[in-house]
């Protein structure tokens, strides 16, 4: 296992009022996502343990996107990886977003 | 006087020779070992049927069989080196020279065997290049062959899988070389005559089918929401403003989900009509709920699919099927077909380079090319216009003379930007090269060549190289569209956003599509047994591919 955090500022602030989702699975080649309202507006914190080792830079790369491209302010995000190709990572972070954003029922 | 009768005469020797061990055509199976002993001689150019589909297999294991202290030296020229029992024949010295085409499951034993220096290679072919040389230089002296049925006069009735048969009883047999068939079974009368018997010496009765590998079919439960998004793209940003038509899909989950999106996505996109309506194109499995949504007005085959014939059987409105009601495949002419008859080959692979060159090949396996590089490359001899050829063709060239330019035929490489293993599809350097130079070989084995490509779909968009005016714009947009891995990390940023903005690459969002939609609910079948409903009950999957 290997562990990783970013500490990044988030240009938008994830909306709606849910306070948690999760989205995924911890399964080989997949992840699961949980995303908690639980930082600062304008930034989003992300703790990683993966079962790969050695593609840290890649994580980098992966969440700097995310977080510019999805609003993520306002995030604590902890995955759990399986070895997750980086455009799984990807989609269900985006899809974490659209979750914790849905309008509670 | 020249004798001009030599290969007449030695074609009667064998004849003679073969006689001994059979009663009329009919060669009994206890006798087959001797029989094979009679009529090879050493140093024959000998064609094993057998491609990536169907296999002649109980003549491949009584080949492999002989005594290599009388039977040596064997030319093989043959389609696929598929069976453990194609490189026993080399192992025991019964051969020792191989032209080929194709190696799926021995990819690795016959790389161990070149090393090895076991097998004096000759060259790996496309089919189709392959066939074209056992009209010219590669004449088979033996053809051992597989059908269906034979009736005792030696007409064969080779059933859905006909594939390369015609082809290599045509070569053997009108250039006096011998041509023994297995047949399953011996009939007072064939269902139909698809080889006539007077080109047919001998035949085994084997008492059971001939091996037929299923390989197209894709279970829909494997697809990933990647490749359903990849699959979006191309359907969206490719077979949309092109217009595509006619073409052939290669082997793979983006394509087959692209079959699965076209009665959701494609009915959604109002193409219904407008594209994927004439293929060349194996019975996809996959290509059921399209076929059943009215999409497709024909498919001509290369081979048949496992468990498809009965459907196949049933929709004579969109197969090629003979007066007996089966499939007729034939891999020549399907391989012609998709050569000079689509606008578009579509496919997966494992690497891509910088310029675009592909390649299926790793280290340590010689795949072989199969029909590929047939299908995914630019016929040149091509004069007749259509739609999506002339599009691209003014794409790669707009300031040209439009009487005088060339068309395009489509070749587009699809797939995830990391693959099996987290293996990232984009390279700097191809692994086929170090295999090239390990084995000393003239050429790296490329599946498509760059100069073919022209465009590459990720889940990170589409590169159209028509677009690219210089060697350094076709770098970066091929960067542009490789994700994360190295080679995508090292794009020139302001460059692929100029692209971007000429519409060289083009991202979802510049296409309208959210990667959050790309959902395996738009499958048309999420697994084997929907495609089975889908059918009506008339595709029977194999029982490897039944989980219920």
């Amino acid at each position: 296992m290997e562990t990783l955090s970013f500490r990044l500022s988030a240009p938008t602030r994830a909306g709606g009022t849910r306070m948690q989702a999760i989205v995924g699975v911890v399964a080989s080649g997949n992840l699961e996502v949980l995303l908690e309202r639980a930082a600062p507006a304008d930034s989003c914190m992300i703790d990683i343990t993966t079962a790969a080792h050695g593609f840290g830079a890649v994580w980098d790369a992966v969440v700097r996107d995310f977080v510019a491209r999805r609003p993520a302010g306002g995030l604590r995000i902890s995955i759990n990886d399986g070895g997750a190709r980086p455009d799984t990572v990807a989609l269900r972070l985006a899809q974490g977003v659209r979750k914790i954003e849905e309008p509670e029922r | 006087m020249s004798d001009w009768g030599m290969q007449k005469a030695a074609l009667a020797e064998r004849l003679a020779a073969g006689q001994r061990h059979a009663s009329g055509k009919i060669v009994p199976i206890p006798s087959l070992p001797a029989f094979l002993n009679a009529v090879i001689r050493s140093g024959d150019r000998v064609c094993l049927e057998g491609d990536n589909q169907k296999q002649a297999d109980i003549l491949a294991s009584a080949l492999a069989d002989l005594d290599p202290a009388e039977i040596s030296d064997l030319h093989m020229v043959q389609s696929g080196v598929v069976l453990p029992s194609h490189l026993d024949i080399f192992e025991k010295g019964i051969a020792r020279r191989l032209d080929f085409s194709y190696s799926g499951p021995q990819s690795a034993r016959i790389a161990r065997m070149l090393f090895g220096g076991k097998i004096e290679l000759g060259a790996v072919h496309t089919y189709l290049e392959l066939f074209a040389r056992y009209f010219i230089d590669l004449t088979p002296h033996v053809a051992l062959i597989a059908a269906v049925s034979a009736d005792k006069d030696g007409n064969l009735y080779t059933g859905p899988n006909t594939e390369d048969t015609p082809t290599v009883v045509e070569a053997t047999s009108y250039k006096n070389g011998l041509v023994v068939a297995q047949v399953t079974e011996i009939v007072d009368k064939v269902p139909r005559v698809d080889i006539p018997g007077d080109l047919v010496h001998f035949v085994v009765e084997a008492g059971r089918p001939f091996y037929v590998e299923p390989l197209f079919t894709r279970d829909p439960a494997a697809i990933t929401e990647t490749q359903i998004l990849t699959a979006m793209l191309a359907i969206k940003g490719i077979y949309a403003p092109y217009g595509v038509r006619r073409l052939n899909h290669g082997i793979g989950f983006n394509t087959a989900a692209i079959e699965l999106l076209l009665p959701t996505y494609g009915e959604k996109l109002g193409l219904k009509g407008k594209v994927c309506t004439h293929f060349a194109l194996n019975p996809h499995p996959t290509m059921i709920p399209a076929i059943e949504a009215g999409w497709v007005e024909q498919i001509h085959c290369f081979g048949s699919e496992v468990g498809m014939e009965d459907y196949v059987a049933a929709r004579p409105d969109v197969f090629f099927t003979g007066p007996d009601g089966s499939l007729r495949s034939n891999r020549a002419f399907c391989q012609t077909a998709g050569l000079y008859a689509c606008d578009m080959f579509i496919g997966s692979t494992l690497q891509i380079d910088l310029e675009g060159h592909s390649s299926t090949v790793t280290t340590s396996r010689i795949a072989g090319f199969g029909g590929a590089p047939n299908m995914g490359s630019d016929p040149r001899g091509r004069r007749h216009p259509s739609e999506p050829w002339l599009k691209a063709g003014a794409e790669a060239a707009p300031d040209s003379d439009a009487a005088l330019r060339r068309g395009r035929k489509l070749v587009v490489q699809i797939g995830e930007t990391f693959g099996e293993r987290n293996a990232p599809l984009f390279v700097e350097r191809l692994d086929a090269l170090e295999l090239a130079s390990a084995l000393k070989l003239d050429l790296a084995p490329v599946m498509v060549y760059a100069d073919d490509v022209t465009h590459i779909v990720t889940e990170e968009g589409i590169a159209n190289l028509l677009m690219c005016r210089d060697k350094d714009e076709r770098e970066q947009a091929i960067r542009g569209v490789a994700g994360y891995t190295d080679i995508g990390r090292a794009r020139d940023p302001k460059l692929v956003e100029k692209l971007r903005a000429r519409g060289v690459i083009r991202r979802p969002e510049d296409l309208g599509i959210d990667p959050l939609d790309a959902d395996r609910r738009l499958l048309a079948a999420r697994s084997i047994k929907d495609l089975m409903l889908a059918s009506g009950g008339l595709y029977r999957p194999p029982s490897r591919f039944r989980n219920w």
